[in-house]
C-alpha cells in the first residue's frame, strides 16, 4: 500500500512538471526538444514491454516507428486523409506489420531473435528508403498536415502540440502500468524468467508473445506517427539502425523492465546529449565508457538500481534479527551433517 | 490409474534416451522413478509434461491420449511440475512469484488489464488468495513478502512447490526434489510430499537420495539407460538383481 501511495506521488509529480514546464521555462527550444524527447519515451515504453517484461529484445523496432511515420505522412499526404483516421489507421496498420513479423521472429529466442529483427529493421529502412514511387526515396516526404482541429481545440502552436504528445505520453504510461500491475502482466514477466517454467503452469507463450509483440509495435507506431507529424517532414533516416541503438540505449540508461526506466532514461540522455552539444561527436567518447560502466554495475539500469536498494533496504530492515538465528541454526545442522 | 504411458520412447538422433517404457502412476500414491545418472529419468518426465513429443509410443491421462498435447494444454487438465533449477523472479516477492501459478485458471485478458474491469478485479483476488492458500500449505507464509533471491535454497525448494500447487493439479511430477538441500531439510519436504497426498494430489518424483525414497514412495520404477529395469514396492525393488547390478555395477553396465 505504501509503495502505492508513493509511486502515486512519483506519478502526480511527473504529471505536474510536464504541465507546468512551459510556463516555468517559456523557451522555443527547450520545449522542442522536450516534447521531441516525449515522443521517444512513448517508443521506448513499447520495446520495453517486449524487451524488458517480456525477455524478447527486439532490433526492428525503428523499423516500426518508421512505419508509423510513414503511414501517417503517406496517408494524409497522398490521400489527404483526415489527420486522426490517418493516426489510427497508422497505428493499426504498424500493429499489422508487427503481427506478420512477429509470427517468424517469435520462433527464435535470444541472439538469434536479435539478428532476426535486425535483419527486419534494415530491410524496413531498404525498403522506404528504395521506393521511389511510394515513399519519395531519399529525398524524404514533405508536407505531412499537423494534428487537425478537435472541436475548438487546434494544435497550431508549438505549445498546444507539446501538450498533446504529453497527453499521449500519459496515456502510453497508464496502459504500460496498468499492464504491468496485471495478470497479463504477470504472464509476460513469466515468460521472461523461464519459458518452460511458464509453459508448464499453464501459459500458451506463444500466444502472449505474439501480444506483447503487436503491441510494442503499435506503441512505437504511435510514437513514429506523432514523429511525422510534428517535425512535419521525414525521411527514411528515421527508420535506421542508429534510432534503434538510441531507443535502446534509452531503455538500459532508465532501467530495463521498470516503468519509470523510459523517462529516467530519455530525458536524461536527450538533456545530456543537447548540453554537450558543443563537443560534437566527440560527445561519444562520454558517452560509451558511462554506458558500459552503467551496464557493469547497475544492469538493471537507474530505476532498477533505485529499486533495488529501496527493496534491500526495506527487508533488511525487517529480517536482520530472524536471518542471524537462521545462520547460525544451519551452522549448526551442518556439524550434525558432518558428524552423522 | 491416473496416468499410463505405453511404450514410450524418445530418441535423440541416434541415441535413445527412453526407449519402450510402460509405466503406470496410482491415483493418490506417491510413485517414484530412480536410476544412475543419465538413465533417462528426466527425459522421461519431459515426454509425460509435454516438455517434449516422444519418438514413439503414447501418454494416456485419465484414459485420455495426451501424447502430442503441448505442455500448457496438459498443465490445464491438471498436471503441474518442477524443475530441478529453481527459476525464480529473484527481484520480486515470493507472493508476487507465486500469483501467476494460477493464471490458467483465469481469462482475464489485456482489455481486462487496461480497463479494469470486473472480472480483472475478481480475478486478481482469486489468484492472490489462491497463492496465500499454497504458500500457507508449503509453510512459506513467514516470507512471503520476502524477495524470492534474498530466501534459502530449501524455501526456494517450496516456493516451486507453492507455483506447481497453485495450477490446481491432481498429479504433480517433482523433478530432483530435495538435490542440494540438507538432509533435515529433505525430511522436511518429504513430509511435505505426504501432505499433498493426504490432500488428495497424485505425486511422481524422481530422486537419488535412495533411504528417502524407499521410505516414502508406494510405488517405484527403476530406469537405466532408457529401459525399465524393476517395477514394484521398495522391498521388491530392493530385492532385485538388476537394480542391484544397476546402481553397484556388473556385468550390465561394465
Amino acid at each position: 500500500m505504501v509503495s502505492l501511495l508513493k509511486n502515486r506521488g512519483w506519478i502526480i509529480g511527473f504529471i505536474a512538471a510536464g504541465v507546468l514546464f512551459p510556463f516555468v521555462l517559456p523557451n522555443a527550444y527547450f520545449l522542442h526538444i522536450l516534447t521531441l524527447a516525449f515522443i521517444w519515451m512513448i517508443a521506448v515504453y513499447g520495446l520495453n514491454l517486449l524487451a524488458g517484461y517480456t525477455g524478447y529484445l527486439s532490433l526492428a523496432h525503428a523499423g516500426f516507428f518508421a512505419v508509423g511515420a510513414y503511414g501517417l505522412g503517406l496517408l494524409t499526404v497522398k490521400t489527404g486523409m483526415n489527420y486522426w483516421l490517418a493516426l489510427i489507421l497508422a497505428c493499426l496498420i504498424t500493429s499489422a506489420v508487427g503481427l506478420v513479423v512477429g509470427l517468424v521472429a517469435l520462433r527464435t529466442r535470444e541472439h538469434f531473435f536479435a539478428i532476426y529483427t535486425l535483419c527486419v529493421g534494415y530491410i524496413i529502412y531498404l525498403i522506404i528508403d528504395k521506393w521511389d514511387s511510394l515513399t519519395g526515396g531519399v529525398r524524404g516526404l514533405i508536407g505531412i498536415p499537423e494534428p487537425s482541429n478537435i472541436g475548438p481545440i487546434s494544435f497550431q502552436t508549438p505549445i498546444s502540440q507539446y501538450y498533446l504528445i504529453f497527453a499521449f505520453l500519459l496515456f502510453t504510461i497508464l496502459v504500460m502500468y496498468r499492464i504491468v500491475h496485471s495478470l497479463t502482466g504477470r504472464t509476460f514477466i513469466a515468460i521472461r524468467n523461464s519459458e518452460d517454467l511458464a509453459r508448464t503452469l499453464g501459459i500458451s507463450t506463444m500466444k502472449n508473445k505474439l501480444m506483447v509483440f503487436v503491441l510494442s509495435a503499435f506503441f512505437a507506431g504511435l510514437a513514429g506517427a506523432l514523429y511525422a507529424s510534428f517535425i512535419r517532414f521525414i525521411g527514411p533516416d528515421i527508420g535506421y539502425i542508429t534510432i534503434i541503438f538510441d531507443l535502446l540505449t534509452y531503455l538500459l540508461v532508465g532501467g530495463i523492465g521498470t516503468l519509470a526506466g523510459p523517462i529516467v532514461g530519455t530525458f536524461l540522455i536527450v538533456a545530456l546529449s543537447q548540453s554537450l552539444q558543443f563537443l560534437q561527436d566527440y560527445r561519444m567518447l562520454i558517452f560509451g565508457p558511462l554506458l558500459t560502466l552503467l551496464i557493469i554495475f547497475y544492469p538493471r539500469g537507474i530505476a532498477g538500481a533505485y529499486h533495488d536498494w529501496r527493496l534491500k533496504r526495506k527487508s533488511a530492515q525487517r529480517t536482520r534479527p530472524q536471518k542471524e538465528q537462521e545462520y547460525f541454526e544451519t551452522e549448526e545442522s551442518e556439524k550434525q551433517v558432518k558428524e552423522g | 490409474m491416473l496416468m499410463e504411458t505405453k511404450k514410450l520412447t524418445k530418441q535423440f538422433g541416434g541415441l535413445t534416451a527412453v526407449n519402450d517404457v510402460d509405466f503406470t502412476i496410482e491415483k493418490g500414491k506417491i510413485n517414484a522413478i530412480i536410476g544412475p545418472n543419465g538413465a533417462g529419468k528426466s527425459t522421461f518426465f519431459n515426454l509425460l509434461s509435454g516438455t517434449y513429443t516422444p519418438s514413439a509410443g503414447q501418454v494416456f491421462y485419465k484414459g485420455q491420449d495426451i501424447t502430442k498435447r503441448p505442455p500448457d494444454k496438459i498443465a490445464r487438465l491438471g498436471v503441474a511440475r518442477t524443475f530441478q533449477t529453481t527459476h525464480l523472479f529473484e527481484e520480486s516477492t515470493v507472493l508476487d512469484n507465486v500469483i501467476v501459478g494460477h493464471r490458467l485458471r483465469t481469462s482475464s485478458n489485456l482489455w481486462d488489464a487496461v480497463f479494469r474491469t470486473r472480472r480483472f478485479k475478481f480475478e486478481e483476488k482469486k489468484c492472490r488468495d489462491k497463492a496465500m492458500e499454497v504458500l500457507e500449505f508449503v509453510e512459506l507464509t513467514h516470507v512471503m513478502d520476502e524477495q524470492a533471491g534474498s530466501i534459502t535454497q530449501e524455501e526456494k525448494k517450496r516456493v516451486a512447490f507453492a507455483l506447481a500447487l497453485a495450477t490446481d493439479p491432481e498429479v504433480v511430477f517433482l523433478d530432483e526434489p530435495t538435490a542440494g538441500i540438507n538432509p533435515g531439510e529433505t525430511e522436511g519436504l518429504a513430509s511435505l510430499m505426504e501432505k499433498m497426498v493426504q490432500r488428495g494430489i497424485t505425486v511422481c518424483l524422481i530422486e537419488h537420495k535412495m533411504k528417502m525414497i524407499m521410505k516414502l514412495a508406494d510405488k517405484i520404477m527403476v530406469l537405466n539407460y532408457g529401459e525399465k529395469i524393476a517395477e514394484g514396492t521398495s522391498e521388491e525393488i530392493m530385492n532385485n538383481q538388476a537394480v542391484i547390478e544397476a546402481y553397484l555395477g556388473g556385468g550390465a553396465s561394465a
